[in-house]
């Protein structure tokens, strides 16, 4: 049973946009409970995710909402773009990958700060990115006493 | 006005106002190597306690001031890492190469002229 609420949609065609959508998965976050450190993690990943789309594709659209799947709380982002797609997902989210500009490096750091992440990606189609965050114990937000 | 970078002696202290895009990162970097480059100054503090996040992009952009400067004999320091973005930087692995860190603009310029 899966069930997604509350969704926030912002257009991305430009660095600006960016800010805006990772200020919105930040709020988002918040609003659903997640601690400050998490909802920094969201708007990290989403940050990269965001850049991606303005430099390969142009514009694309993030989506953010809340996410209950199987009794699990949580988020799902989600990242579309028509741009000229990935060629090799694996590689891209492979530890060692960097494109020339290090751009790379983006889509593997959100698979560091969010659980579960998906990338479907069909060249000259462009690419979506589906990533989910659960809420739980947060215990390094706990260590630093900002729950 | 999002960054201000003020001359103090032989130091320069660059104090972020609010969230950057990359552009104003790009900005941010290349008037910084530039100012350190005419006023042939020591050190550079960039107080970075205003920015949401600290990405691989906006870390490659400090790395890259850090590095330039250290090659020139200056020294860079970047002060107020929040809490949270240290941990998600943390998480990332992303790492401020060649720069100095302290937690505050005070401890910064203790850092620098101590």
């Amino acid at each position: 049973m899966t069930e997604v609420r509350d969704e926030v949609r912002v257009r991305v065609a430009s660095d600006a946009d960016t800010v805006l959508a990772r200020q919105a998965g930040r709020d988002a976050a918040l609003r659903l409970g997640f601690s400050r450190t998490d909802a920094t993690f969201v708007a990290t990943a989403i940050s990269e995710i965001a850049r991606n789309i303005t430099v390969h594709a142009g514009e694309g659209e993030i989506t953010v909402a809340g996410l209950s799947e199987d009794g699990r709380h949580g988020l799902i982002v989600t990242a579309r773009d028509e741009g000229p797609g990935i060629a090799d997902v694996p590689a891209v989210l492979r530890d060692d990958y960097s494109s020339e500009l290090g751009l790379g490096m983006g889509l593997w750091g959100a698979t560091r700060l969010m659980d579960e992440i998906d990338v479907s990606s069909e060249p000259g189609k462009g690419t979506t990115v589906t990533m989910k965050k659960w809420r739980g114990f947060d215990e390094v937000g706990s260590l630093l006493g900002t729950e | 006005m999002t960054v201000s970078i003020l001359k103090q002696g032989a130091y320069l202290i660059a104090s972020i106002q609010s969230a950057l895009t990359d552009t104003e990162v790009i900005e941010l970097r290349d008037s910084l190597l530039e100012k350190v480059a005419k006023h042939r100054s020591h050190g550079v503090i960039v107080d970075v306690a205003a920015l949401d996040i600290i990405d691989s992009f906006v870390a490659r952009s400090l790395t890259t001031v850090a590095r330039t400067n250290r090659l020139r004999g200056a020294k860079t320091v970047v002060v107020g890492i929040q809490p949270e973005v240290a941990v998600a930087m943390s998480q990332f692995g992303l790492r401020l190469d060649d720069a100095y860190t302290a937690l505050d603009l005070e401890a910064g310029i203790q850092l620098l002229t101590g």
